[in-house]
């Protein structure tokens, strides 16, 4: 038996392997949140006039909300409350890198990302992904860059599109996610510094798989990156998302917001593995994950597909929707949601039918572990015109050990009485019957649970992109450790 | 040396004693049935056997190859050659049953330090052993036991001892719910697994599964107490007269 508790305690060591700090110099504005820190953040950006006034009318509508203490209060989630005055804003490697070569990067930067297994050397990448890197606030290196813009594909940091393509980001900034929106998005549409951007001109099929990885590294800095998508006419991408950041004592603030528009007869897939700092097993630390996603199929036969699988950070509130304009478009949402020790998730999607013959499918699988909440959180709203509309909702979850929970909000709003629905929701917990039956076949204790947990989502990584498929079902074994004894 | 040796073995569920002080001793090569009625303590001892932890043992031991096998986890015992072909098997979805046994395979291969197989050396011994239960190769990608019939769980049990060859494979209850055509596949399954260092416990509580697994032992438990043995007519002897009187017969020999 100590054996077994000696194994568990090596195991649950070794939890989060990302948690290391960059030792690198970094640029940053001081603590706290005014107009002027604004107006910093743009200059440094050298950013154009439309820019800064769309930042100033966000920050002061979010100064608005948070005087009227609007911050949202509904989500299932218990946390202390956030001193926006006590986060810097801006936080970048000094070196400042030049886009055209990797060679002038900081070879601390390149290390930290191959420790993180992202190679940026275009040799060394998987044929076939194409990667942008953000460190803390701002995009340090975009690789294909120039085999992609051959064929038209616009790929780059948002800051690059800003200065190279003002007309495309003037055009569908805020389009799909409004200043307005939400708390976190308000802020976020006030202090972004990075992110990513993709423009996929008509009848193009994006050839790669475009990838952004995020890493925050400073301590005592808030991440706010900004993403705009952009598919046109009969044009196709997959895009994949993965995010790390070092172990620290505090609570670090992720406020994200990604905007996706698919015109006509256009596809997205989006795919993400969030593995932020998940805090301790006492629940010190990690990442605050307050993220606004939404899609707009704008155009006919459109289609936006979100893929998410989240197994770090703290706290993860975050609700990647569609919103189903053109007829006969197509909104899916695939998701798993990890919650070990401490961690607390509010998640799920919004399908919002608004053409005819719509359709939208959500696969939901939730896994509690620990003392972990997981809720999902969806809404299913059919409007007036949304003739025809279909809506397959899959809702599961799964409970390992007495000390976590499962909860389920599943709205439905039909104002169109053609609209057709479906609602499949089952909770289960890995019971002892299952364990010994695996152990019984030579599988560790550990081993077993990962197997049934794997056999659990296999609906939603069978969406996931091949590399990245092997990579989430390996992060949810990590992820599990420790949560049997 | 003998296999397995159980001295004593006393356990508890619940606070409720069900095993009674149990000795048994088994070699290599024999097929021993443990036989009795319902609650007499059959599947207690199976699954102690096989290391489950939700039974208290409070007297006794258990050597399995000279080794304290109380002291073993489930999985460890497993890797050791314990096999134990359940009662009522376990579904695991979305896992596919091919996946899963060359897992467990591998796992003891690990634990024997030889080898890991790939998907290519694992298949075609798998197809072969699939050939011997009579079942479909459809199966193998099927989620483990995941709607399948009862008659197909059972053998998907013995398919799964087929594959990991255990040295001491307890069949507990695998009689229970097939028909005549099954048990037979079943029952040949089995007898083409008998090998002079191989042992095989059949707890059942029919002897008609005993026409098809012919055994060198027969044990009967009733109520916690092994209260005869002896070769594969006692089985019968048990068909004719019921355990009642069997028990009675045996008290009257040698009163408690």
């Amino acid at each position: 038996m100590s054996t077994n508790i000696n194994t568990i305690r090596d195991l649950a060591e070794r939890e989060y392997q990302w948690g290391f700090v960059t030792d690198i110099e970094e640029e940053r504005v001081p603590k706290g949140l005014n107009e002027d820190v604004i107006r910093l953040i743009s200059a440094k950006k050298n950013e154009p006039e439309f820019m800064l006034e769309w930042r100033l009318k966000a920050y002061r509508h979010w100064a608005s909300l948070e005087k009227a203490q609007a911050e949202p209060k509904w989500a299932n989630i218990k946390y202390a409350p956030i001193n926006y005055q006590n986060i810097s804003y801006y936080s970048a490697p000094k070196r400042k890198p030049s886009l055209k070569s990797l060679e002038e990067l900081d070879p601390e930067l390149l290390r930290t990302y191959e420790k993180l297994g992202i190679p940026l050397e275009e040799q060394k990448l998987f044929a076939g992904v194409a990667v942008d890197a953000v460190f803390d606030s701002v995009s340090v290196a975009t690789t294909f860059k120039e085999r992609l813009a051959e064929i038209g594909v616009i790929f780059c940091s948002f800051s690059e599109a800003v200065q190279k393509h003002p007309e495309l980001v003037q055009k569908y900034l805020g389009t799909v996610v409004p200043y307005t929106d939400n708390f976190f998005a308000s802020l976020n549409a006030a202090v972004f510094t990075d992110g990513s951007f993709v423009y996929v001109p008509k009848g193009v099929r994006c050839p790669l798989e475009l990838s952004t990885y995020f890493r925050i590294n400073a301590a005592e800095t808030g991440q706010f990156e900004r993403t705009l998508i952009v598919t046109d006419e009969g044009s196709y991408v997959s895009y994949l998302e993965g995010c790390t950041a070092p172990i620290r004592d505090e609570n670090q603030l992720h406020a994200a917001v990604v905007e996706l528009i698919a015109l006509d007869n256009a596809q997205i897939k989006y795919s993400t593995v969030q593995n932020w700092y998940p805090g301790d097993k006492e629940g010190r630390g990690g990442i605050f994950n307050f993220v606004t996603k939404r899609g707009k199929c704008q155009g006919v036969n459109s289609k936006i597909s979100w893929t998410q699988v989240e197994t770090g950070s703290a706290i993860t509130w975050k609700y990647p929707s569609c919103i189903l304009q053109g007829d006969n478009s197509v909104g899916e949402f695939y998701s798993v949601a990890l919650t070990n020790n401490y961690q607390q998730a509010d998640t799920g999607t919004k399908m919002i039918h608004i053409g005819k013959n719509t359709r939208s499918t959500t696969v939901s699988k939730g896994i509690s572990a620990g003392h972990g909440q997981n809720t999902y959180r969806g809404l299913v709203k059919i409007m007036k015109g949304a003739t025809g509309a279909r809506n397959y909702t899959q809702c599961d979850s799964l409970l390992i050990g007495d000390k976590c929970g499962a909860h389920t909000f599943p709205y439905i709003e039909v104002r169109n009485s053609t609209a057709r629905m479906e609602h499949e929701a089952s909770t289960s917990k890995i019971g002892e019957d299952q364990l010994f039956y695996l152990r019984q076949r030579g599988l560790k204790a550990e081993d077993a649970v990962s197997m049934i947990v794997n056999g659990f989502c296999k609906r939603v990584f069978r969406e996931l992109p091949m590399e990245f498929a092997v990579e989430a079902q390996k992060l949810l074994s990590v992820s599990l450790e420790g949560s049997v004894g | 040396m003998s296999l397995l040796e159980i001295r004593n073995l006393k356990v508890k569920v619940d606070n409720h004693e069900i095993l009674k002080g149990i000795d048994m001793e088994i070699n290599p090569g024999e097929v021993h049935s443990i036989m009795g009625p319902n609650g007499s303590g059959k599947s207690t001892l199976a699954q102690v056997l096989a290391r489950r932890e939700s039974y208290d043992v409070t007297d006794g031991e258990i050597l399995y190859t000279g080794k304290d096998l109380l002291a073993m986890k489930p999985e460890d015992a497993a890797c050791e050659g314990i096999f134990m072909a359940f009662q009522y098997p376990v579904e695991i979805p979305g896992i596919s049953n091919a996946y899963f046994l060359r897992s467990a395979l591998n796992a003891i291969r690990k634990y024997r330090g030889e080898d890991e197989l790939d998907a290519m050396d694992f298949l075609p011994m798998f197809r072969e052993k699939l050939k011997l239960l009579d079942m479909d190769e459809k199966l193998m990608n099927r989620s483990v036991n995941e709607g399948f019939s009862g008659g197909e769980k059972k053998r998907n049990e013995i398919l799964q001892m087929a594959v990991l060859e255990p040295k001491l494979a307890i069949l507990d209850e695998t009689d229970s719910g097939l028909d005549i055509d099954a048990l037979r596949i079943v029952a040949n399954g089995v007898n083409a697994m008998r090998s002079p260092d191989r042992a095989i416990i059949v707890v059942t509580h029919y002897q008609r599964l005993l026409n098809y697994i012919v055994p060198d032992f027969v044990h009967v438990l009733v109520n916690g107490r092994i209260v005869r043995s002896g070769g594969p007519e006692l089985a019968l002897e048990l068909e004719e007269k019921g355990y009642v009187e069997i028990d009675s017969e045996t008290r009257q020999v040698t009163p408690a």
